[in-house]
């Protein structure tokens, strides 16, 4: 198997962007993702795209083809583009699953994309298409809502540890925080603990300001044997480790409810692989899909004992210049959400913070950094491990 | 909600809350299934009728609610482990204020929801406090 390295990064600005289409803003990430890596359109073997719902979100399939169509690399270079989809997590999967083509040698330069294009319709009808990463026929038909299954793990967590409603929002605050200076993040305002109380109610314990938004985006990373890959750039940076993991579809019959099983194994496995531990790790982009998600993500990741999330984010610790900085993009709280695409935007980020691109986000000398993508209430769970260091 | 084979092909296991049993490793599961994720195709599955007794493991009560569902809010959604083993994810008719964690429930026959003004109306199982 062979090393790969990420050589060029893009992601379009996310938001509520009603003056461009889906096929527009992947195009646009893809190009950009194309130009800093200075590659040439005849050099890319193919295409993966990590989409959640075309046909419900635009009633739009056939991604990759539309995709490699608008890039002006179907008509004549016939390059191959496939479109992989498992909910929240797509973008990372297609990152994986273009590791896997440039680690097997069967392919060299791939770009691997996430897209999203949410805000063409409404959001209750935008939350019906997301309700569909969940169990529709045991946990949807009942009524359930995405932040509604969210809610309940955090109702037991806080049961069960002692963990607060002001915790939860830290994280959102933090993540704002962080958001401030991210140029393409969603909301770039700062909020306070109370601002989050205060918020609406969406499944109690969850306020609206617990929730990632609708978002619209797309992300795009350019992927080379690390052996070519400075011919591209001088600041390569290496993928350690890629790993997947599966746990139930629904929630109630995961082994416990407060514990993403998938994100514990997709971590143990990508520890293993890259040879680390939490302890090497600079800084970590999680899946917050909503606050108490952010909590058992550092927790299950192992950076924290179980139970010690909320505590720990309230002292501080996950704020850049913490202990160890989480979602240094804003998350999917602050920089927004766009699903397909989220999983690519957490590595390009990660990127960015390894080649020292950070700007005012920068977390100083950072080495080492990972990433944690996941799909519906967590039945996958995608890590990554990046370094500056083969 | 759902299109009506799709509801109706597991009708009789919403309206009377029947699972699977594994006659080889004896575990239960609801909703039903068609292989034991435990013993795989090593596994016996008969249908168990469940006796529908549990308590609530967690619980939240949605305001923003699902589409097809914004008549009822604010509702209560639950995970309830059934006394035989199985957790399953219902609404517990009761009031948002009586809730807690671990409360004794049983099963109702309710309606859960209606495909327009003129299609077809959804039945299922859902709980009370006991």
């Amino acid at each position: 198997m062979r090393d790969v390295a990420i050589i060029g990064v893009k992601t379009t600005r996310f938001g509520e962007n009603w003056d461009v289409s889906l096929r527009d803003i992947i195009t646009e990430a893809g190009v950009g993702a194309l130009e800093d890596a200075g590659v040439a359109g005849e050099e890319i073997d193919s295409i993966i795209v990590g989409n959640m719902s075309g046909g419900q979100f635009i009633e739009q399939e056939h991604i990759g083809a539309l995709i490699a169509d608008y890039a002006g690399l179907a008509k004549e270079l016939h390059v191959p583009a496939t479109r992989v989809e498992a909910a929240c997590a797509s973008g990372g999967l297609a990152l994986r699953q273009g590791i896997h083509s440039v680690a097997s040698g069967l392919e060299d330069i791939v770009v691997a994309a996430g897209v999203e294009k949410m805000t063409d319709i409404s959001s209750s009808s935008a939350s019906t298409a997301l309700a569909a990463a969940a169990d529709r026929e045991w946990e949807g038909i009942m009524g359930a809502t995405f932040p509604g299954l969210y809610a309940m793990i955090a109702r037991l967590h806080m049961h069960k540890y002692g963990t607060t409603s002001e915790q939860l929002a830290e994280v959102a605050v933090k993540n704002h925080a962080n958001g401030v200076n991210n140029p393409i993040a969603q909301y770039r305002n700062k909020i306070s603990v109370d601002d989050v109380l205060n918020s609406i109610m969406v499944a109690d314990p969850l306020h609206i300001f617990d929730c990632s938004p609708i978002t619209d985006g797309a992300a795009a990373v350019i992927l080379a044997p690390a052996d070519i890959a400075h011919k591209y750039t001088d600041t390569p940076i290496y993928v350690k480790a890629t790993s997947q993991a599966s746990d139930t579809i629904a929630l109630h019959d995961r082994r416990d409810i407060t514990t993403l099983d998938a994100t514990v194994e997709a971590s143990k496995r990508a520890f293993k692989m890259a040879k680390l531990t939490p302890g090497d790790i600079d800084l970590v982009e999680v899946h917050d899909c909503f606050t108490i998600a952010e909590i058992c993500a550092i927790e299950d990741l192992g950076f924290v004992k179980k139970g010690d999330g909320g505590k720990f984010t309230e002292e501080g610790n996950t704020s850049i210049g913490g202990k160890i900085p989480v979602n240094t993009s804003g998350g999917l709280k602050a920089c927004g959400h766009p699903v397909g695409a989220t999983g690519i935007k957490q590595a390009v980020e990660v990127v960015e913070q390894l080649r020292g691109d950070a700007g005012k986000r920068q977390v100083d000398g950072a080495e080492v950094g990972m990433t944690h993508n996941v799909g519906g209430s967590g039945a996958t769970a995608v890590v990554h491990i990046f370094s500056r260091n083969r | 909600m759902m299109s009506v084979p799709r509801f109706w092909r597991k009708q009789v296991a919403r309206y009377n809350l029947i699972g699977t049993h594994c006659a080889n490793c004896g575990a239960y599961y609801y909703p039903p299934r068609n292989m034991c994720p435990k013993c795989r195709r090593e596994g016996k599955l008969e249908n168990f009728k469940f006796s529908g007794k549990g308590e609530v493991l967690t619980y939240t009560v949605i305001h923003t609610a699902a589409e097809g569902f914004e008549k009822q809010t604010p509702y209560v959604l639950a995970i309830v482990k059934l006394e035989e083993g199985p957790s399953l994810t219902s609404q517990i008719v009761a009031d948002p204020k009586d809730m807690s964690i671990g409360m004794k429930v049983r099963p109702v026959f309710r309606k859960l929801g209606e495909s327009g003004e003129r299609g077809m109306i959804y039945y299922g199982t859902k709980f009370i406090p006991e």
